[in-house]
């Protein structure tokens, strides 16, 4: 294997877990702040994809096809928690699972309705699509280059929201003691309102980037949601310190171990069958991983502290 | 006396009833994805079916059609649902190959009929084979082995494969390297449901391939298609129709055009019923029909056919009227193997730009009169 490819492997791995912290965040606030576990979040991921695909098809731009997954992922965000999860916040978490898993049913046969059974159309703008050239002779598309950029912004802006501003202060207060805080006068189901429809907004942003590299279809939320869910308890419930390091830490060993394990396997197997075997293992890797940080902190890696 | 008349009147409404029922009457049971990601898959099968059915308009026939969710324990609740409580004759439908196992070999050892209109494992054709058991479609491994003999014969020497690591996948591989035989540049089984594919291009720029096959079914094809696209890398790809079906094409748009892909239908294919086929079917439902849609209409056309020659409650005739295939496919020229698998021609199909429509055309034929490689396991 050259460095090149290994360097490039790695830049996978970053955009990859930078994807996933966009989806972790939002269940890591919910969860943390609220207590709740929603389902139902891969859903509002699709939600933004299905938002932008249409508008893209509508006007062909791709920057308002983003503000639009903003817009109706938070929107579709906050109606949920209106209608629907405002009355689970007291009910305990298997509740929360039965009701935000039919919310999963809902959104997709929704979906299929209003869009029909085929895969959506959304591709990327011509300034933002082809490989660009990096120092050391490494072809990189520009897009995944962006993802990166823009997740680690993205980032930085929640780290800044919470620790920094006033909305911050009231959502680390909600965490600790609600009472308390609604003693003080915050009207703390507005806060909650909000908190859910900035993690539903981040999620349907996270679609919408990722629906332009690959396909926008029903149900395409799920299997990111399993990942989102490994990388908050990786990370520690309610931290979004935690949520950063666990997504790229599952990005990461997701990409190389499925690029290194075959390889390790080729040295004393026959090809195919390494190949087979080695993807397989590579698969478990994220599994692997999640139990050994568990083993060695119960909590998550940043448990406890937000 | 009053008794006795309503005695004989009750027996004669019975038999009435009894040879109503015995009259050439076929209950179709239909099981296949209609909701949920796959359920393009299914709505074409089923609405290409049924689109023969209506053109035929035989009062014979009737149909039951369900949605097994893609799920293989609600197919097996559907097929025994129909079967007990239905009495369904025949079933058909499933898209999926593990939920055609599921169901496929209980449905047949209830003396079943069971035709495919599209999933048709290797296990099903050879030691698991059953005489009430025909795929309409193909066996799962043809399109992969048509794909192996086009990049043999257009003179490519190192291709790069990959394909999802389920059965499915690995048997697409096995059937690409059957007839391919040549040397690989990279041989690679991704996760299934995986949809990014930066680590893979990345692993096929590395490599010195001259050429890609891929056998990714659904979203999975679309994702690595754009991404293929969008990663600078410009080697020729060829595929199976899966990933190139009229269903799908629109999602993946520009990044496809130009690729080959085998497939033994295409609605350019010069043949009177095909004709009938493609038009019908845009003026029934204001779409393309795709591969899964032509092979619901032959599956259907297929039962018709055999309806007229025999009666199903003799199952012998009704099975050698099925197996003697005598119907207008949409194909040309179908008959079946020892198995109950299609002999037929796979073609090479590009993709093009119609108007607005990115649709496919055939370029050459992959393989003539086709069979496959399960024939000889098979023992009935």
């Amino acid at each position: 294997m050259t460095p090149i490819l290994f360097i490039e492997q790695v830049l996978n791995g970053l955009q990859f877990g930078v994807m996933l912290f966009l989806m972790a965040a939002g269940l890591t606030l919910v969860f943390g702040v609220m207590g709740l576990i929603n389902l139902a979040h891969g859903s509002l991921y699709m939600v933004g994809a299905f938002a932008a695909a249409a508008v893209a098809g509508a006007t062909g731009s791709f920057l308002l096809a983003l503000m639009a997954a903003l817009t109706a992922a938070a929107a579709a965000g906050a109606l949920v928690e209106l209608v629907v999860i405002r009355r689970l916040y007291a009910r305990d978490h298997l509740d929360q699972v039965l009701a935000t898993f039919a919310l999963i049913l809902i959104f997709s046969e929704g979906t299929r309705w209003a869009f029909g059974s085929f895969p959506l159309f959304l591709d990327l703008p011509g300034y933002l699509s082809g490989p660009v050239t990096l120092p050391g002779g490494i072809e990189y598309p520009l897009y995944r280059l962006t993802l990166i950029v823009t997740g680690l912004v993205i980032a930085a802006g929640l780290f800044w929201l919470i620790s920094g501003t006033r909305l911050g202060i009231r959502i680390r207060a909600g965490e600790s003691d609600r009472e308390m805080i609604a003693a003080l006068g915050v009207d703390i189901s507005k806060l909650y309102t909000v908190v859910f429809a900035l993690g539903a907004a981040l999620a349907g942003l996270a679609g919408a980037m990722v629906g332009a590299i690959q396909s926008v279809q029903v149900g395409m939320g799920e299997p990111v949601l399993i990942l989102a869910f490994v990388v908050i308890v990786i990370g520690g419930i309610g931290s979004i310190k935690g949520a950063l390091v666990g997504a790229l830490l599952v990005g990461l060993t997701d990409t190389l171990g499925g690029l290194l394990l075959p390889e390790v396997f080729k040295l004393f197997m026959e090809t195919s069958a390494a190949s087979s075997t080695g993807s397989a293992l590579a698969s478990m890797l994220i599994y692997i991983l999640m139990a050994g940080v568990l083993i060695w902190k119960p909590q998550g890696l940043f448990g406890g502290q937000t | 006396m009053k008794m006795k008349t309503l005695l004989a009147a009750g027996c004669a409404a019975m038999l009435a009833t009894a040879s109503l029922a015995d009259d050439h009457k076929v209950k179709v049971g239909m099981i296949t994805t209609l909701s949920g990601g796959g359920a393009g898959l299914g709505i074409d099968s089923r609405d290409g079916f049924l689109l023969a059915a209506k053109l035929a308009g035989n009062d014979a026939l009737e149909i039951v059609v369900e949605d097994d969710q893609r799920k293989p324990d609600i197919a097996v609740q559907l097929a025994d649902k129909m079967i007990q409580s239905e009495k369904v004759d025949v079933l058909t439908g499933i898209v999926w190959s593990n939920l055609a196992m599921a169901v496929v070999p209980a449905a047949t050892a209830q003396g079943k009929f069971y035709l495919s209109t599209n999933a048709a494992p290797s296990m099903l054709a050879g030691k698991g084979c059953n005489p009430n058991y025909f795929s309409v479609s193909y066996q799962n491994d043809n399109l992969h082995e048509a794909a192996g003999a086009y990049v043999k014969n257009a003179g490519y020497s190192k291709p790069f494969i990959l394909a999802p690591n389920y059965p499915a996948g690995q048997d697409s591989l096995t059937g690409f390297k059957r007839l391919y035989g040549g040397e690989l540049a990279g041989e690679v089984y991704t996760k299934l449901g995986q949809t990014d594919y930066a680590a893979e291009i990345a692993q096929i720029r590395a490599s010195d391939a001259d050429s890609i096959f891929f056998f990714l079914p659904g979203g999975m094809g679309i994702s690595f298609l754009k991404q293929y696209a969008d990663s600078g890398l410009d080697l020729p790809v060829v595929g199976p129709a899966f990933s190139f079906d009229q269903g799908i094409l629109q999602a993946v748009g520009d990044a496809a055009m130009g690729v080959k892909n085998t497939s033994q239908w295409n609605k350019d294919i010069d043949n009177a019923a095909n004709a009938t086929f493609v038009e019908e079917f845009q003026k029934e439902y204001g779409r393309l029909p795709s591969l899964y849609a032509a092979q619901g209409y032959d599956t259907a056309n297929l039962l018709l056919s055999a309806m007229e020659k025999a009666d199903v409650s003799d199952a012998d005739a009704f099975r050698s009227a099925l197996k003697a295939a005598e119907f207008d496919s949409v194909r040309g020229d179908f008959s079946f193997a020892a198995n109950n698998h299609p002999i037929q021609d796979i073609y090479v199909r590009e993709v093009i730009k119609e108007g607005e429509v990115y649709t496919n055309k055939i370029i050459d034929t992959a393989l003539e009169d086709h069979s496959n490689a399960y024939v000889e396991d098979c023992n009935m």
